[in-house]
């Protein structure tokens, strides 16, 4: 058969038979986005690339909360009269052609006068007219067009927010003096002691002394509240000697000035700080579309829709939401408080809860946890527990959430500085004392330079600029890290922790094997037909699984809740569901989850579904078990033990049945036993272990889609590089170690000179950028070897 | 050979409107987004295209 792709998001459009415009659609709905696009004259859409669109989903009645002008104010930027700005995040956007139609949004509606895309952070900010719509037909309108935006609990209040480019000021300010300065002081440089020279020299000194102002008093200022933090708690980082020989150099400068005893170091200060920034900006830059940050609130919704005792509709906001109140869940709503079910089918799932994708059916009356989405029609609930109070937030409230990783944690370049520091100052007060003793009067000047030249900028330089380039080789490789310090921490895990549901098992297709009698082809047939009837899960991956038959039309087809289907055809009669559906007594307790087939009242057999476990992974098991402990900790019951003890290496401990706080308790147990953890989870089950450990990397389908809070986020397709991510990392420090033996050698040459007390400013000047500069060449020659060696396995892989 | 006052005061002032065109660019945030105008750039060729319908249609009735 011929396969065509929709013109409009490039599905298989084959079976819909759709055309428009001569162009295939897969569905109505890509069907009509085109119909809008073509009558307003913007199918220049698709000509930027090809089928960039997607499917615009139902959402009648998903957005009644922002009829709510309270709810509405907090997640407008701007709010006058008749103008407002809202910033809406759209995870769709994904090309430049995304980027075109949303920002000649106003062609759409008129009442838009402005939108301007954020690329990276795929978010439009709209500025819109609201005499002519509100943000609820606007949202809408973009739902409309698949651009549906999403709003979040997170986002309430979050329109006030300021960015912080207290950096990119800071960077400008040291980047403009540094450059004034240098200028200023070349022609000291040369040393002609021509009379203009001699004559202007003074104004020319006090210009430079002017411009260091900012640089020191601004630009540097982190530093030394950083230093004075670290010397109050008695911690020798590497910004102590940093600020010491920033102090020094503008103290002895400006000495040097007003004595006139020579011109300072101020091109050797402004650059110093400037290059320092420098690194701190490149190491900065990280993934702003994702969030590592992220708490239930990112997934729960702001408003949700209460039924008064008269029946009234009410859109409420969720924190407003009280014990006993009657709330009406949408179809792909999210439950976001403990409740009972009263009214309506459930058939829930808690894929963000715990990973695992099956939907599981509920009857009227059984308790519904937070976090739950309901997948089918609308239900009515009665709340239990507001939301602060549910089970799933409850987690939020272990302290683990409140720690801050990063600030624990010390360092290489702080370890290395704190030895570094001391022998500075031992070899400043030894050459101060030997100069004092033979010549006091430069035993002053000595013992500056000798600080001046040790302010260890390549130091601090190499590990910024190692592991900026190591986080963007890994992200290009997707594996998403929060920021560097991941990388010193991944090279320090010695045990790793994997949760089984939807991280080392697939969420896409199970393996489903059949025991019981042969079905003939008719059966077959008509087995395949009744399936697609249906929407639950198991009868979808069923279906998936079953050969291409003729697809009859049934002639009775009906479907029980919970229990199973029933169809007929001509003469032949099937039941599909669980055992005592299909009346099949002799239920042999398996764990796993099964569905039995009868036909014409005779049991047949049953298909069980094993879960599918991602490719490689007894391959990166076996790999990893060389230099790590490893571990399952599983929230499933035992049903898979045997699988997996068949799959992976022997020394492998398999923990089931484990609820969430089993797994940071396990973690910290471990922890506390002098274990370096590692947990690679996904649900938000696995939230407080993520957040345990010392390394928590979620793992994800979709990066745009949600995950947990973590420190680094792996993309589900490079599940079987994990063992070479690590080794990266390991690589990484190793290059740090290597740029900083080559910085200790600039030190000894420098400290040559200033011990020696021929420290003229011209050399300062050469010898702190030239340092600066080899160790940024080296280390990023360095980590693209790496990055390539990378690349290079991938296609062995291939192969 | 005062000249050097004029000539220092004039790259000063020069200097320092750039430097305050820099925090002008900065503050209105120029510098928080480095992808999207490198893209918005090359859609003007083909906005052009001449309008011909008026009518504004948001959803299809």
């Amino acid at each position: 058969m011929e396969h065509t792709l929709c013109f409009h998001c490039g599905l298989d459009a084959t079976s819909a038979n759709i055309t428009f415009d001569n162009k295939p659609f897969c569905c109505n709905g890509c069907k009509t986005v085109y119909e809008i696009f073509s009558v307003n004259d913007l199918t220049c859409y698709y000509d930027l690339q090809e089928a960039p669109g997607a499917t615009p989903k139902e959402v009648a009645g998903k957005y009644n909360f922002l009829e709510n002008t309270k709810i509405v104010e907090q997640l407008l930027e701007f709010n006058s009269d008749d103008t407002q700005i809202v910033n809406l995040y759209i995870p769709h956007i994904h090309c430049s052609s995304c980027i075109w139609i949303l920002e000649n949004l106003n062609k759409l509606h008129t009442a838009v006068s402005g939108s301007i895309v954020n690329f990276g952070k795929k978010t439009v900010r709209i500025t819109y007219n609201t005499q002519k719509t509100t943000l609820k037909e606007l949202v809408i309108l973009l739902s409309s067009i698949g651009y549906e935006p999403y709003i979040s609990l997170e986002d309430y209040s979050v329109g006030k927010k300021k960015t912080d480019r207290s950096l990119i000021y800071k960077l400008g300010v040291a980047g403009f003096a540094f450059g004034n300065v240098m200028f200023l002081s070349f022609p000291e440089y040369f040393e002609v002691g021509e009379f203009w020279l001699e004559k202007y020299k003074h104004l020319f000194r006090w210009l430079m002394f002017a411009y260091s102002l900012p640089v020191v008093f601004f630009s540097a200022q982190d530093y030394f509240i950083s230093a004075y933090k670290g010397l109050r708690s008695k911690i020798l980082n590497i910004d102590v000697p940093i600020a010491l020989g920033t102090a020094v150099l503008f103290i002895r400068s400006s000495i040097e000035i007003m004595l006139d005893t020579g011109s300072g170091f101020f091109d050797s200060l402004t650059g110093l700080i400037f290059f320092l920034l420098v690194g701190k900006f490149f190491q900065q830059k990280t993934y702003s579309f994702l969030s590592f940050e992220r708490d239930y609130k990112s997934y729960f919704p702001i408003g949700i829709t209460k039924l008064s005792a008269e029946g009234n509709e009410e859109s409420i906001q969720v924190y407003d939401i009280k014990k006993g109140d009657r709330l009406l869940i949408r179809n792909e709503e999210l439950i976001p408080v403990d409740c009972i079910l009263i009214k309506g089918k459930a058939r829930i799932d808690y894929s963000f809860v715990t990973g695992e994708s099956k939907a599981v059916s509920k009857q009227s009356g059984d308790k519904l946890f937070a976090g739950g989405k309901q997948m089918d029609g609308n239900i009515e609930v009665d709340v239990l527990k507001s939301v602060e109070q549910s089970y799933l937030t409850q987690l939020w409230s272990n302290d683990v959430f409140q720690k801050d990783k990063e600030s624990s944690f010390t360092t290489l370049t702080n370890r290395i500085s704190k030895n570094f520091t001391i022998t500075i100052l031992l070899i400043a007060l030894i050459a101060t004392g030997y100069w004092l003793l033979n010549d006091s009067s430069k035993a002053i000047n000595v013992f500056t330079a000798v600080l001046i030249i040790a302010c260890p900028c390549a130091i601090a330089l190499s590990a910024p600029f190692t592991f900026g380039n190591i986080l963007r080789i890994l992200g290009r490789n997707k594996f998403y890290l929060k920021n560097a310090s991941v990388i010193e921490q991944l090279a320090k895990i010695n045990t790793i922790i994997f949760d089984k549901t939807g991280t080392i098992t697939s969420n896409k297709g199970a393996s489903i094997s059949y025991d019981g009698e042969v079905l003939s082809s008719s059966e077959e047939a008509l087995l395949r037909s009744t399936l697609r009837g249906s929407n639950h899960p198991l009868s979808r991956s069923l279906y998936e699984l079953l050969n291409d038959n003729d697809i009859l039309t049934l002639d009775r087809y009906q479907e029980y809740i919970g229990k199973g289907i029933e169809a007929q055809f001509n003469n032949e009669h099937i039941r599909i569901g669980s055992a005592p559906f299909v009346g099949y007594e002799l239920e042999t307790g398996t764990l796993n989850t099964t569905v039995h087939v009868s036909t014409n009242n005779r049991y047949k057999g049953k298909f069980t579904f094993y879960n599918a476990y991602r490719k490689g992974l007894s391959q990166l098991f076996n790999i990893l078990k060389k230099d790590y402990d490893l571990v399952i900790l599983s929230g499933d019951n035992e049903g898979e033990r045997e699988n997996l003890t068949k799959l992976l290496p022997p020394k492998t401990k398999l923990l089931f049945n484990q609820k969430p706080e089993d797994k940071l308790e396990y973690i910290e147990y471990h922890q506390s036993e002098g274990a370096n953890v590692l947990m690679i989870g996904d649900g938000l089950n696995d939230a407080g272990a993520l957040a345990q450990s010392n390394v928590g990397i979620a793992i994800s389908e979709n990066v745009n889609v949600f995950s947990p809070a973590c420190d680094a986020i792996l993309d589900a397709s490079k599940f079987n590089e994990l063992a070479s991510y690590l080794k990266i990392s390991k690589s990484a420090i190793k290059i740090i170690k290597w740029s900083f033996v080559l910085s200790f050698i600039y030190n000894i040459i420098g400290l040559y000179f200033a011990v020696t007390g021929q420290l003229a400013p011209v050399v300062a000047a050469i010898l702190m950028p030239l340092s600066s500069i080899s160790i940024v060449v080296f280390t990023t020659i360095c980590t693209n070897i790496i990055g390539r060696r990378l690349k290079h396995n991938k296609s062995d892989f291939g192969r | 050979m005062s000249v050097i006052y004029i000539l220092l005061a004039i790259s000063i002032i020069v200097a320092v409107g750039f430097f305050i065109a820099f925090i002008l660019a900065v503050k209105s945030g120029q510098f928080d987004d480095s992808y999207t105008p490198s893209v918005r750039m090359l859609f003007e060729d083909e906005i052009i295209k001449e309008k011909s319908n008026k009518s504004i249609l948001t959803k299809k009735d």
